[in-house]
């Protein structure tokens, strides 16, 4: 004979009730659903028991019954139109604290690009190793996610973790996340994205850091990816025109990541990911005054990884400098 | 104990002319400008659509059984559900009682001989039908791999599919809508009867009145947007592919633009209907009667004006994000009056318990639980976390299936006297309703909690810890599909074996009940002179009689 | 309203889902001026796309404008402003009781002068881009100086002014009929209805070529320097 306690346990295990809770906001987001679920209970419950009682105690007992008039107080209705909206008042202040609190990746972020393409996930670490579908990571160190699709709009999605952003083409999403207990977790992408995007799925496996360094240190032994980017703007002749000291036909490179700058159309930007990105693809669309818009365009023959790589070099570029190395 | 039908002796007999047998044969049914003879054409078109999608809904769930697909290839899957959902949002859900019961009743509630422009009406009908074939031509031939929501680039770029036929489907048959909104405002404008001012009308027709707001507004910027879709897709131009300048982003701002307003669509006259069911099977004036109708028209305003809480992981500003969620949060609370307004109207009523006030309280019940569930939504934090799952899929089943389709079908039951001249059985009815009910939870509960647990929507195929809750969600669409069909068969049979119904079977309050069932084609013989406010059913002051018998209980 | 009243003198054109002559009129009205209502929001998405690409790109706004010839754009802004005119004087001549042969005038000189626009619009501006390559998916010699950019804003000045020329066209055909109807006599001073009811079409079809107009031809100025 089963008890209701262990048929409990028993359907819980086969049929879990969250998903597990890995990651710093885990709890903050279980809390929050968890009132949510409460209000909707309690009212749902309410409403029900009400309509209850009033199906059984006001039946119609005669066809030909008179029913009592009842009227409309003004305040019956003003009290369930102002409660119900402070009850959302509270919910609106207690999410939104946590989701502008969540998008803030903390200073010390470790970035690893992701990019999505029909239909698998690229991840790039930074010092080097890529990956496919998986993403290892130490447990207890924060994690900023810079990504971006090579095709149609992806998602990438661990709901371990309660983190969920869209991959677009054209433009770098970020989101960031910090593992609280080591294991394996699903990762899905969750936009629609064509045939195969049910498969679209993989792993994230967080690590002891002992564990973590010793796979970032074994596998095969790969450049980082500034080290690879510097390869590739030797490759397609970067160098010949940005030189480093700046008397070359283009502009030099060096600290120019995160600085703004004023285009030739009279705009100003802030380097970041997509200006190079742009710059890259579209050169003439961002070229800078007292410089002739003679760069060539490398639509179509960079791909998405080489276009991260690069990006990290030139993020790189005095830094070094900056860093004394 | 149902009261429905009066004593044999005082059966009622059938008008021997009436719209039904005014004039015989198909053309008279093709070409008719009648409003009640139009609105039979579509709800014939809209039931055969109906079947389709949910043909489509019965096989992805037995698919679903299985976590490796149990039918299909994922391609076919995907076309699946993107039929599911075009069908049953553009070709069913929309339409549905605006264009049948809205189109019948409107002009018998407000004491109008039709509605403003019959011939534009039945124009109406015949791109509704026009869109529909377009559609289902564009499924046949292959359908379409996108979702219902058509996100580009892969629409526009990747997708190798009928999407332009399907898309120009959609985009006529919004023409429809908008001609059918603008009759019933000019109708509801200038056609009531002497003395039916705004605050008599029946709260059916502030809902429609509402919803046509949202008609003649909204529509035309899906169809601007599926426009330019199209000429993407032809001519390959780059308006929504970052590679050449354009932004995918804005097709989802403009698609949700309408998108949002037109969920409101598809429930705002079931609300309607369920405001009309209350008041009749409890026999009582409507609570709060002001309060629900001007809860229409603010959901009709606020709708506007949400379509962002869509977007929250898109990537858009955190400002956008919060101004989308408060406003989110604050279109939920008309929607909530209107819940207590109809819970208390039952209080102190004369309540009996035929199939549509089974319909009507059904609804009320997963009315709540859906629209709870939609602050999950409105909430940041959490709809990270839900957005994209099936949590998402379960919260608008909720308010599409257990809400307007219930209230769709309540209505039906309803004015099926007024429409038919018959009755149909009772038992059978609330049977199905009740099979409905059922079934319809176990669908659609397990996905609640499938969505939280990060299983997410449109996969076709899923790891294996989601097969328990998939197989219960498999077995309730099952038992819910037994469910629909029912009704059909013996709705069908009322129509030549049912006993006939009389003017007021309900004995229900209204103008369209002072009139034979089924109506003459002009509606009413002389146009009624109205002196009473809406639902004024008998009542008594409790404090005038106290003790007498025969008053119902305090 | 009486029984009596409501049946003893019909005008033609009464519809008897009506009670009163006034009250169809009335309807007939507001139900034009809802349907403008959703023209404002089907031309308002395409504007909005049409603001957002312009905001992100708007160097290749002004050199796509630049392509235009605003000497058309104008001519076709005066063509347009004077059909009002004459749908205008068509309508006053019916509501004064004038002749049917004049009613019939004003409302040719409305039509030759649309299609007049239209005239314009396909010898010397669309023509002329289809040669020079500038309609893009159709004929297109971009590259170069040709920016994406550019591209977008030849694809917004297509689709928004062809927009407008099938609203154009469908206004013609709607003058057709009126020119048919008056011939036939069908309107009076008690009833000339469609003619006001197209007029208000017709009038905002223009409308929505006098935003067109400053929005694609005149972005950036046209002076030297700019």
């Amino acid at each position: 004979m089963i008890d209701l306690p262990t048929a409990f346990q028993l359907l819980a295990a086969t049929v879990p009730f969250q998903p597990p809770a890995a990651s710093s906001i885990s709890g903050d987001v279980d809390r929050l659903y968890l009132l949510l679920s409460g209000i909707t209970a309690f009212f749902t419950v309410l409403i029900f028991s009400i309509i209850f009682v009033f199906m059984v105690k006001f039946r119609r007992r005669k066809d030909d019954e008179t029913p009592v008039s009842t009227h409309t107080p003004l305040i019956v209705e003003l009290t369930w139109t102002i409660i119900p909206s402070l009850i959302c008042a509270v919910l609106f202040v207690w999410s939104a604290a946590l989701y502008v609190q969540n998008g803030r990746p903390p200073a010390s972020s470790t970035e690893i690009f992701v990019i999505g393409k029909q239909w698998m996930w690229h991840l790039q670490h930074p010092e080097g190793p890529r990956e496919i579908n998986e993403l290892h990571v130490p447990v207890g160190v924060p994690i900023k996610l810079t990504m971006t699709s090579q095709d149609v709009i992806h998602d990438f999605y661990v709901p371990a973790f309660r983190i969920k952003k869209d991959v677009l083409p054209g433009r770098f999403t970020s989101l960031w996340f910090q593992a609280t207990e080591t294991g394996t977790y699903h990762l899905f992408c969750a936009q629609y994205c064509g045939t195969n995007h049910s498969e679209m799925i993989g792993w994230v496996y967080v690590m002891t850091p002992t564990d973590y360094a010793n796979w970032l240190a074994g596998g095969e032994k790969s450049e980082s990816l500034a080290q690879l980017g510097e390869r590739l703007f030797s490759q397609y002749g970067c160098d010949s025109c940005h030189v480093a000291e700046g008397n070359g036909q283009a502009p030099s490179l060096v600290g120019v990541y995160g600085k703004p700058e004023r285009l030739q159309n009279g705009e100003t930007r802030v380097v970041d990911e997509s200006l190079i990105e742009q710059a890259i693809l579209t050169p003439n669309s961002v070229h800078l005054p007292n410089y002739k818009p003679v760069m060539p365009t490398y639509q179509g023959q960079i791909d998405q990884d080489q276009m991260l790589q690069l990006i990290a070099y030139v993020k790189s570029l005095g830094s070094e400098e900056r860093n004394g190395r | 104990m149902s009261t429905a039908i009066a004593d044999i002796h005082d059966a009622p007999a059938e008008p021997a002319v009436n719209y039904l047998n005014a004039s015989y044969g198909i053309r008279s049914w093709l070409l008719t400008f009648d409003h009640k003879r139009i609105g039979l054409l579509y709800l014939a078109s809209i039931t055969v659509m109906f079947v389709v999608g949910g043909v489509a809904a019965t096989l992805m769930r037995l698919h679903l059984v299985e976590p490796q697909g149990a039918l299909f290839e994922p391609e076919t899957y995907n076309k699946m559900f993107s039929t599911h959902g075009i069908i049953m949002v553009f070709f069913f859900l929309v339409p549905s009682i605006p264009a049948t019961l809205g189109n019948f009743l409107i002009p018998l509630m407000i004491g109008a001989r039709d509605v403003a422009f019959p011939k534009l009406n039945l124009m109406s009908w015949y791109i509704f039908i026009t869109g529909a074939a377009l559609a289902l031509y564009g499924t046949i031939s292959g359908g379409v791999d996108t979702g219902w929501t058509f996100y580009p680039p892969f629409s526009s770029l990747y997708s190798g599919t009928h999407v332009v036929a399907v898309a120009l489907g959609i985009f006529i048959a919004g023409f429809s809508s908008i001609l059918t909104g603008l009759n019933f405002l000019v109708t509801i404008h200038k056609m009531r009867a002497p003395g039916m001012t705004w605050f008599r009308l029946p709260l059916f027709i502030w809902a429609l009145y509402a919803t046509s707001l949202i008609f003649v507004l909204g529509t035309p910027v899906i169809a601007i947007t599926l426009f330019l879709l199209g000429l993407e897709r032809l001519l390959h131009v780059g308006i929504f592919d970052p590679a050449v300048g354009g932004d995918p982003l804005l097709f989802q701002h403009l698609f949700w633009f309408y998108s949002h307003p037109a969920v409101y669509i598809m429930i705002l006259p079931g609300m309607g209907v369920i405001s009309e069911l209350v008041t009749a099977f409890s026999r009582k004036k409507i609570f709060g009667y002001s309060f629900v109708a001007f809860s229409s028209l603010s959901i009709a305003v606020i709708s506007f004006i949400v379509w962002g809480h869509h977007m929250f992981v898109t990537g858009q500003s955190v400002y956008a994000g919060l101004v989308f969620s408060v406003l989110s949060f604050l279109v939920a609370i008309p929607s909530a009056v209107k819940v207590f307004n109809w819970t208390a109207t039952l209080y102190r009523g004369s309540i009996s318990y035929e199939a549509p006030m089974l319909y009507a309280l059904g609804f009320i019940g997963l009315f709540t639980i859906g629209g709870l569930t939609g602050l999950f939504l409105a909430s940041l934090a959490t709809d990270v976390h839900l957005n994209g799952t099936y949590f998402i899929v379960a919260h608008f089943h909720y308010i599409m299936v257990g809400g307007a389709v219930m209230a769709y079908l309540g209505g039906i039951h309803f004015w099926w006297p007024k429409i038919s001249g018959r009755m149909y059985p009772d038992m059978w009815a609330r049977i199905s309703a009740a099979i409905i009910f059922l079934g319809f939870n176990l669908t659609f509960f397990p996905q609640f909690m499938l969505g939280y647990l990060g299983m997410p929507r449109r996969y076709a195929v899923y790891p294996a810890e989601f097969q328990v809750l998939n197989v219960l969600s498999s077995a309730g669409a099952s038992i819910l599909g037994i469910g629909y069909v029912i009704p059909i068969i013996y709705l069908a049979w009322s129509m030549r074996y049912g006993p006939v119904a009389g003017p007021n079977p309900w004995k229900a309050k209204g103008l369209e009940w002072t009139i034979p069932s089924p109506p003459p084609t002009e509606n009413f013989e002389e146009i009624p002179i109205v002196t009473e406010e809406a639902y004024n059913y008998p009542a008594i002051e409790a404090h005038d009689y106290p003790d007498a018998p025969g008053v119902a209980r305090v | 309203m009486s029984e009596l009243a409501v049946h003893s003198a019909h005008p033609p054109g009464f519809a008897h889902q009506f009670e009163t002559v006034e009250q169809q009129r009335e309807a007939g009205h507001l139900g034009m001026w809802i349907f403008l209502a959703t023209e404002i929001l089907f031309f308002g998405g395409m504007f909005t796309a049409y603001v957002v690409y312009r905001s992100l790109h708007l160097p290749s706004f002004i050199l796509g404008s630049h392509e235009l010839l605003v000497r058309f754009g104008a001519t076709n802004t005066a063509v347009l402003i004077c059909s009002s005119l004459t749908m205008a004087l068509a309508i006053r001549t019916a509501q004064t009781g004038g002749s049917k042969g004049t009613i019939i005038f004003w409302l040719l000189a409305t039509m030759v002068l649309g299609a007049a626009f239209l005239g314009i619009k396909l010898r010397y501006e669309w023509y002329r881009d289809w040669v020079e390559g500038l309609i893009p998916g159709v004929s297109w010699l971009g590259g170069g100086t040709h920016t994406p950019g550019v591209k977008m804003f030849m694809c917004f000045y297509f689709f928004m002014t062809g927009l407008h020329a099938l609203h154009m066209v469908v206004g013609l055909g709607i003058l057709t009929v009126l020119v048919i109807m008056t011939a036939r006599n069908r309107f009076s001073p008690e009833y000339y209805a469609p003619l006001e009811i197209s007029g208000l079409y017709w009038h905002f079809v223009d409308i929505v070529w006098i935003f067109l107009f400053p929005l694609l031809y005149l972005i950036g100025g046209r002076y030297p320097g700019s």
